[in-house]
């Protein structure tokens, strides 16, 4: 308690000095915070999203179906038994049929992906029931993404060729009958949705899938020929992006520590260079070296308490603003690949608030602690003196 | 108890290496301080003055010989047993003060007794009365940079005396003072002496001050040049 006292005396007693090192390290928790908060306020939406709108909580593949190779699409599809179609009828699965094809917006040809889904589906959040109104052509709804890319809006019609399963082109026309706005890339780039039957029908596989949603009820096992993928597997390529840039977070966590700790270090060093007399004083008193040595670190290291303090009186309000408002994100940030929204909102656990703040103590005590190890060395007739030897 | 040596020097040599070769600050001194005792070392610089009261003071310790302080033998003293004697049984009083600039006068003084783990309510006592001996009372939220300089070694008297330490060292107290002030804090020192039974061992150039003592030791080139009872010395 003694330590605490006389540390806190004598940092409120060096006025500027120690204020300047406790804004400069406070400002670097609440970037470390506000930062680490960012990434986490990411990962939730990224997986929230990518649960909502694409994966719910599980998919069926088709043994052959591989997401990152087009040419798998031709043989991965198999019908819908009676056992998995029993699932389908409770509302537990929700079956997609996958095909590559070619659309010709505005005289351009870009490749797309068409995928059927049952319009009465509602195990995820794509407006499939919006396919049920009476069209031109053929409905299908896009994402905001390809409607941007290929110069779509609601109303317009659209060519699409495609092959059917014994290899036969077929060309026809679809209208746009809704443009949804999501975050998650997976269910929109380059990707037209229309009702499943009709794209059985144009496909000639009836009655067919190449994957299959599962809702929250199902059992979550393989079933005939399909191969259950949990969460933890669809989220891996988030987890993945969320770790990378928590490794590059991290870079800048420490850079910014670093200046901070160095301004603490040099602090330290000053300070017993300075106050050898008062060393001195302390030892002729009869303080131990080593609890002289605990004074000074203790010192150094309540330039982290006071940093934190100060950091949670300004960062409070600001992170709390940032939490509540968002971070917008330029739409360049789509390149990202992974679902992410117009705004982050960042989220601070209690984990991250606390890893800071034990970050920050414990940096700041091992900076404190090294150069006090002078004063074990330091003989007390020549400190008195204030002559370092 | 009147009579038991408080300090007794059996044969003390130090010496200091400077460069390759080695400085002799004290050469074979013998002495013996009983309690109670207002003894003086005078001598000119680099006579071994200071080097015998930091060796007395458990600051330091004798390359030859020994320092039985309080009974207990300087050399053998581990650093912690060393504070523990500084603490409880040593006051110091320095040249330049040594106040703690950041403390007020009362912090200053009561330091002593933190380190002593006393309670707050004995502290608070101890501290007022050793302010009242040195007539502080009225200043105990000033801090040192608010002080005159006598001002200022009043609280180092107060914060040595604060402990009821058995042995008081003065490195100069008053080199620092004017004639006046000088004279108080001698006075002032004399007086705790006589009232408390505390052994005061001080280094003085001061001819004012040596006239308040009732022993002078002369040293000269680390040896004892001569050691003086004064029967009657001034109060």
């Amino acid at each position: 308690m003694l330590a605490y006292k006389l540390a806190f005396k004598n940092l409120f007693g060096a006025g500027l000095r120690t204020w300047l090192n406790v804004s400069v390290l406070s400002i670097a928790f609440v970037i470390i915070v506000f930062y680490n908060g960012m990434l986490e306020g990411w990962n939730k939406q990224a997986r929230r999203d990518t649960k909502e709108w694409e994966i719910a909580s599980g998919q069926l593949w088709h043994a052959l179906y591989d997401p990152y190779d087009a040419y798998s699409l031709q043989d991965a599809h198999a019908p819908v038994s009676t056992d998995v179609q029993k699932f389908v009828d409770k509302g537990d699965l929700t079956p997609v049929l996958v095909t590559q094809a070619t659309a010709y917006p505005q005289g351009r040809m870009i490749n797309v992906l068409l995928k059927g889904m049952d319009p009465a589906q509602k195990l995820v959040k794509i407006p499939t029931e919006k396919m049920l109104v009476k069209s031109d052509g053929i409905p299908a709804v896009v994402g905001k993404r390809m409607a941007s890319s290929a110069g779509l809006k609601k109303g317009d019609n659209l060519l699409i060729r495609w092959r059917d399963r014994n290899g036969t082109f077929d060309a026809k026309e679809i209208t746009i009958v809704d443009v949804f706005r999501c975050n998650v890339p997976a269910v929109d780039n380059n990707q037209l949705w229309l009702p499943l039957n009709v794209l059985q029908t144009m496909t000639g596989m009836t009655n067919e899938a190449t994957l299959l949603v599962a809702g929250d009820t199902y059992n979550k096992k393989n079933i005939d020929k399909w191969v259950f993928k949990d969460e933890t597997f669809l989220l891996k390529e988030i987890d993945d992006i969320i770790k990378t840039k928590k490794a590059s977070s991290s870079v800048i966590s420490i850079l910014l520590l670093a200046i901070a700790l160095l301004a603490i270090f040099d602090t330290q060093i000053l300070s017993i260079f300075r106050r050898q007399k008062e060393i001195g004083t302390y030892i002729a008193l009869g303080m131990t070296r080593s609890r002289v040595i605990r004074i000074f670190t203790i010192e150094g290291s309540t330039h982290s308490l006071l940093a934190i303090v100060l950091g949670m009186m300004w960062g409070a309000p600001l992170l709390g603003y940032f939490q509540k408002a968002g971070i917008p994100m330029p739409s360049v940030a789509d390149a990202a690949g992974v679902a992410i929204s117009d705004s982050i909102f960042p989220y601070y656990s209690m984990g991250l608030i606390m890893t800071s703040v034990l970050l920050i103590i414990i940096s700041a005590t091992i900076v404190s602690y090294f150069p006090t190890r002078k004063i074990s060395k330091m003989k007390p007739t020549e400190a008195l003196k204030g002559k370092l030897t | 108890m009147e009579n038991q040596p408080i300090v007794k020097l059996e044969n003390l040599t130090k010496r200091f290496p400077v460069g390759k070769g080695e400085f002799t600050a004290l050469s074979n001194i013998s002495l013996t301080f009983q309690q109670g005792e207002f003894t003086g070392l005078v001598g000119p610089s680099g006579s071994g003055k200071t080097t015998l009261l930091n060796i007395i003071g458990s600051l330091d310790t004798p390359t030859e010989g020994d320092a039985i302080v309080i009974g207990q033998s300087i050399s053998a003293l581990t650093h912690k047993q060393a504070a523990t004697l500084r603490n409880k049984s040593i006051g110091f009083i320095f040249q330049t003060y040594n106040l703690l600039p950041v403390y007020t006068v009362y912090d200053n003084v009561e330091f002593a007794l933190l380190l002593q783990k006393r309670s707050a309510a004995e502290r608070k006592k101890a501290v007022m009365e050793a302010l009242e001996w040195v007539g502080l009372t009225d200043k105990v939220k000033s801090k040192p940079a608010m002080l005159s300089g006598g001002e200022c070694q009043r609280v180092a008297i107060a914060r040595a005396m604060v402990k009821r330490p058995v042995l008081v060292l003065a490195d100069e107290p008053s080199a620092n003072l004017d004639s006046k002030n000088s004279h108080h804090i001698v006075q002032t020192m004399k007086n705790l002496n006589r009232e408390l039974k505390t052994t005061f061992i001080f280094s003085t150039h001061d001819e004012k001050v040596m006239q308040h003592l009732d022993r002078i030791i002369t040293l000269s080139d680390g040896q004892v040049a001569k050691d003086e009872q004064l029967i009657n010395s001034k109060i």
